[in-house]
């Protein structure tokens, strides 16, 4: 487009075609009806000035064209929530295997910490051709995770983890913005994310300084705040055994079931009365105040790595897909 | 004031209403599209109390049991004679009765008057416990009930609002019968004209059968969960 | 040509029924109270507008230069309070509602005068709670409060904005309720609900909205008041609280807000064509059924505002169809409208020039609301300039413009005289084009991705901004030259006789300006509505 103004950002996702064909077509029929209602006001307007048509015709209605331009728009909007909703439904479900990236959002910054255990402030590199899950909560008050180029936008909010994925499709680099309004920097909750070929990613990666993957460190932290007394892995716990739990159905003491999810997990942590597993006694404390949003990120990490037998290796390599992720 | 029946009525009729007829129907909407808008009021905080009790069941059973179910229940049918008071009232307004309509629209205000006071007992007692939201909220046996306290807060912040729109409401209440007694004593209504005491009475009903829900809400909630 | 009437301002009027400030701080007439709003509301008005102005005057350069971060966020949240609050929620319904509804059906007043009266003392206790803040430091939040930033984080005077909002709003309830009594109850002998002209009809559905919406945001802005003072964690994630329900509470009542503004300027729009058209409108039961619609509809869709708030896949899929249907009801009015240009007897008086403008601007602004419900699109563009030019697009392209037109409209029956022709079709003009330089860019703006309640901004965005600058000061003109040549209409204008326009309506059969009874006798109704046909179409000369 043109440099210096340009009107129409950069399509850098798979969603992106898609945003903008849905969008075209919406701009193609707003212009119509816009120019048609223009057009008849004005031709109208002057056909029948009343210098050149002094009696005006009385005329009480007409069901059928009333039926016409109530049935037709009704039709028409059908079509475009259709379409709206098939790529609402695309942009709800991440594919199995995403690649994941935690963010806390705080004001006035955003944190980003790589499954691997890198860390950034205000910028996120990724890999092109890769499907990328963003697994977010904020430390204060609601923000939102707006990449322009990608057409993804999803609120942050504290007390939950919220998540968006996308496709990278184009190396580039992209407007990050916080776009829910947070307090006095809104505006310079700003960042980019830098889109690289997958060897340049690899090479950033290894210059990361990472201090361990995040299911490392998670194991860690499990350890340290005595999860691991009750949480055993073998059934002698006074709290249930973790492995395998995340992504399947949990049965809870008052006969609900819910998906252990990332926040079910979270939940868990920071408020334990709210769901208690059927057969256990609520006696888990809660950790609230002893714990980061960064922390909850790498303990829900860790939980999640239970999940499959074997440790998932560093470097972002697509993991063996037994998680059901939703959302 | 030895004027008729009729002659109050013309009086009462104000200049923009054709007839007696029309005054009295625009009224009586009038006061029950009110009403409406006050269910719309209330119900913003029956919505988040829902919303609550569902997240938090547990919690709200523990808020539920520091109720006094005495009180409560005493207080509800303390309203509940308020409204026989304040309809029998009305019917007598509608007969010219108006001694008999005075002395039971008094009865009505003291039955006013003994609700607010079990509720200042009532929240005095919540007070002095610390169950009132805030820095000072202390709720003793939360982890031994394995709750979280601050889910019994939220159920006290809502307790706290609720039944102070509530009380509210009903020193408006008492308010607007006590003008009605006043004006009745001095003979302003007749058979003929009688609407503001009844639209004071759709009034107080209304309040009446916001307690009506309140109570069981609040102090009536069972351990059992699938409430 | 008809021989000239003589024209002479009725001796005892409304006007100068008693003189002197307690006559009119204690009025009850309803034609006295609209104009007391009238003049309140053009003051918030022009509060409102000076916060604009510094908004686009600080978006000029890409950097945050020209005020505080803190205090250009107080400029955007005092503007849309002043604006949504002050200003369009009242306006159409309490100065032209209140002045009209009464003398529409044939009543003397609205069924409660004195409520009317109370009505205003509210909104001035309000807007006075409101302005303290603003002076005393302002208030940061957005008006739209979301939480857990206007309860916790916020250090700006957030109680006494949302005391002053919670005042107001009962004002509209009181507004709302006095209407839908009088439509019911006063209407003249033979008023029958088919021969109300739409203008009632409007208001009449914009009133269920007043009356059913504007308590739980009351309850809603109670609370997070209460929340500030008592920490008490109703809406606070970190005490246990739901912010989303704070979200679901406040537009349960704010997006019904929006057909509460856009209803009576529709209203407006329909008296004004159908005069200057010399018909009936076209599909009368449609749309005054669409007046209904509207209003029902409008409660459905409130989660719209919150697709991507974290709310589940399938409620949004909901919110979305319903959002779909509502804006059908509003395109029927339009085609309408249009039809009934079709044969015609078109005169372009300014208030025509502006309900052709709304028509024009109000479709692309609807339209635009369409890409909004569409789940997929919204993804992209909501928190971006995109939904600042949609509502942009229907506050301003359509409301203030029906608003406008009405008021040069019913000028002659307020105040009995003429307003100038020719400077009020320059403004016209003036905020025709000033309008769209200001927000069709911003269209593009948000599609390309700039977030709204920006300070400050990437340099590609510029030129885009400077334009919306550019047309933001000739908006402004458009604004003031009413303000100038309506007060002096007022002593130089000429005058106008019962009915200048040779309109239908009982509003026209009384004198200009009306008698504080309005009626002499009480009208009996033997005609339809816009009866045209039997109107005759001389023009009346108005003496000097």
């Amino acid at each position: 487009m043109w440099k210096n103004l340009p009107l129409f950002p950069e399509q850098a996702s798979s969603m992106a075609s898609q945003v903008d064909g849905l969008y075209f077509l919406l701009v193609g029929v707003s212009a119509f009806f816009t120019l048609l209602i223009f057009v008849l006001v004005f031709v109208f307007a002057v056909k029948y000035r009343h210098t050149a048509h002094p009696r005006a015709e009385q005329i009480e209605g007409s069901l059928p064209l009333e039926l016409t331009w109530t049935l037709i728009p009704l039709g028409i909007s059908m079509i475009f929530f259709a379409w709206g909703a098939l790529i609402y439904f695309q942009e709800a479900r991440p594919p199995r295997g995403a690649m994941e990236v935690y963010a806390v959002a705080k004001q006035w910054m955003w944190k980003f910490e790589h499954d691997t255990g890198q860390r950034e402030i205000n910028a996120l590199h990724l890999p092109v051709n890769r499907d990328i899950k963003m697994i977010m909560s904020s430390q204060d008050t609601i923000h939102s995770f707006f990449v322009p180029a990608f057409r993804i936008k999803q609120d942050v909010l504290p007390g939950r983890f919220t998540s968006t994925w996308f496709h990278t499709t184009k190396v580039g680099t992209y407007h990050l913005f916080c776009a829910e309004y947070c307090g006095t920097e809104h505006s310079g909750m700003i960042g980019e994310v830098v889109v690289m070929e997958p060897t340049a990613y690899q090479a950033w990666l290894a210059n990361g300084g990472a201090t361990g993957t995040m299911a490392a460190n998670g194991k860690e932290l499990f350890t340290q705040l005595g999860c691991a007394t009750c949480h055993r892995s073998d059934t002698q716990g006074r709290g249930p055994n973790l492995t395998g739990v995340f992504g399947k159905p949990v049965q809870l003491d008052d006969g609900r079931t819910v998906m252990a999810d990332e926040n079910y997990i979270r939940e868990s942590i920071l408020n334990p009365q709210a769901k208690v597993v059927a057969g256990f006694k609520p006696i888990m404390p809660t950790f609230q105040g002893q714990v980061t949003e960064e922390s909850l990120g790498a303990l829900v990490s860790y939980v999640k790595s239970l999940a499959q037998p074997q440790q998932k290796a560093a470097g972002g390599a697509p993991q063996p897909g037994a998680a059901n992720e939703s959302n | 004031m030895a004027t008729s029946d009729i002659e109050i009525a013309e009086h009462a009729l104000q200049h923009h209403f054709a007839d007696m007829d029309q005054q009295k129907e625009s009224s009586t909407f009038g006061m029950w599209l009110f009403l409406v808008t006050e269910i719309m009021f209330f119900g913003g905080l029956f919505c988040a109390y829902l919303v609550y009790r569902a997240t938090y069941y547990q919690a709200f059973v523990e808020g539920s049991q520091t109720m006094n179910i005495w009180l409560g229940a005493t207080n509800t049918a303390v309203l509940i004679c308020s409204s026989l008071s304040m309809a029998l009232g009305v019917r007598c307004a509608q007969l010219g009765k108006t001694r008999m309509m005075v002395v039971l629209l008094l009865i009505t205000i003291v039955f006013g008057f003994a609700f607010l006071g079990i509720k200042a007992i009532e929240y005095h007692e919540h007070w002095t416990n610390h169950q009132f939201p805030g820095p000072n909220f202390q709720f003793e046996g939360a982890e031994a009930a394995g709750v979280n306290p601050q889910n019994i807060q939220i159920y006290f912040s809502l307790y706290w609002a609720m039944t102070g729109l509530h009380a509210l409401h009903m020193v408006i209440g008492i308010g607007l019968v006590a003008w009605i007694v006043i004006a009745g004593w001095r003979g302003a209504y007749s058979p003929d004209y009688y609407s503001p005491v009844e639209n004071v009475g759709l009034y107080w009903h209304f309040v009446d059968l916001v307690w009506i829900y309140l109570f069981p809400l609040l102090y009536l909630i069972s351990k059992k969960h699938g409430g | 040509m008809a021989t000239a009437v003589q024209v002479t301002v009725e001796t005892e009027n409304y006007l100068n029924n008693g003189y002197g400030l307690k006559s009119w701080l204690l009025t009850k007439d309803h034609k006295r109270i609209a104009i007391l709003y009238l003049i309140s509301i053009t003051g918030m008005f022009f509060v409102g507008g000076f916060f604009a102005m510094l908004i686009r005057l600080e978006l000029l350069t890409p950097a945050g230069d020209l005020v505080s971060s803190d205090t250009y966020n107080k400029l955007f949240t005092m503007h849309g309070i002043s604006m949504i609050f002050f200003f369009l929620i009242p306006s159409v319904p309490a100065v032209l509602g209140n002045f009209l509804i009464p003398l529409m059906v044939g009543a003397k007043d609205l069924a409660f005068p004195r409520i009317n009266l109370l009505s205003w003392y509210l909104y001035i206790i309000g807007a006075a709670f409101a302005l303290v803040s603003m002076v005393m430091g302002g208030v940061d939040t957005g008006w739209t409060f979301y939480t857990p930033f206007s309860t916790t984080y916020s250090n700006t005077h957030v109680i006494g904005t949302a005391l002053g909002i919670f005042i107001a709003g009962f004002s509209s309830i009181f507004t709302g309720l006095n209407f839908i009594v009088t439509i019911h109850r006063m209407r003249a002998p033979g008023m029958t609900w088919t021969r109300l002209p739409l203008f009632c009809w409007s208001n009449y559905a914009a009133s269920i909205i007043m009356v059913l919406g504007t308590p739980v945001v009351a309850i809603t802005i109670l609370l997070v008041a209460l929340e500030r003072l008592f920490h008490i964690g109703v809406f606070n994630p970190a005490l246990g609280g739901d912010p989303l329900l704070f979200q679901h509470l406040f537009w349960f009542y704010s997006h019904p807000a929006v057909y509460i503004m856009i209803l009576p300027g529709m209203g407006v729009i329909s008296e004004v064509v159908t005069c200057f058209s010399r018909k009936r409108v076209f599909g009368y039961e449609f749309v005054a059924l669409a007046s209904i619609a509207i209003a029902v509809l409008g409660f459905l869709v409130w989660a719209h505002h919150m697709f991507v708030a974290g709310i589940s896949v399938y409620a949004a899929l909901v919110f979305s169809l319903l959002s779909y249907l509502v804006a059908i009801p509003s395109a029927v009015k339009i085609f309408n409208w249009t039809a009934t240009l079709y044969k015609g007897s078109i005169r372009y008086d300014t208030p025509m020039l502006y309900a052709f403008g709304f028509m024009g601007l109000f479709t692309i602004g609807g339209l635009t609301g369409v890409f909004l419900a569409s789940i997929g699109v919204d993804v992209h563009v909501t928190d971006t300039y995109f939904v600042v030019a949609h509502f942009h697009y229907v506050m301003v392209g359509g409301m203030v413009l029906a608003y406008m037109a009405g008021l040069h409209f019913w000028w002659p029956k307020i105040t009995g005289r003429m307003y100038p022709e020719g400077w009020a079709k320059l403004s016209a003009l003036l905020v025709f084009v000033g309008f769209n330089l200001t927000f069709f860019p911003q269209f593009v703006l948000g599609y390309m991705g700039m977030p709204r309640r920006y300070h400050a901004y990437p340099p590609e965005f510029q030129v885009l901004n400077v334009l919306s600058t550019a047309g933001a000061s000739v908006l402004a003109m458009g604004y003031v030259l009413p303000m100038i040549y309506f007060l002096w209409s007022l002593k130089y204008g000429k005058l106008a006789g019962p009915n200048p326009w040779n309109a239908v309506g009982l509003e026209w059969m009384t004198p200009s300006p009306p008698p504080t009874h309005n009626f002499d006798e009480t009208p009996v109704v033997t005609w339809e509505a816009y009866d045209y046909e039997h109107q005759p179409d001389e023009e009346v000369t108005v003496g000097h």
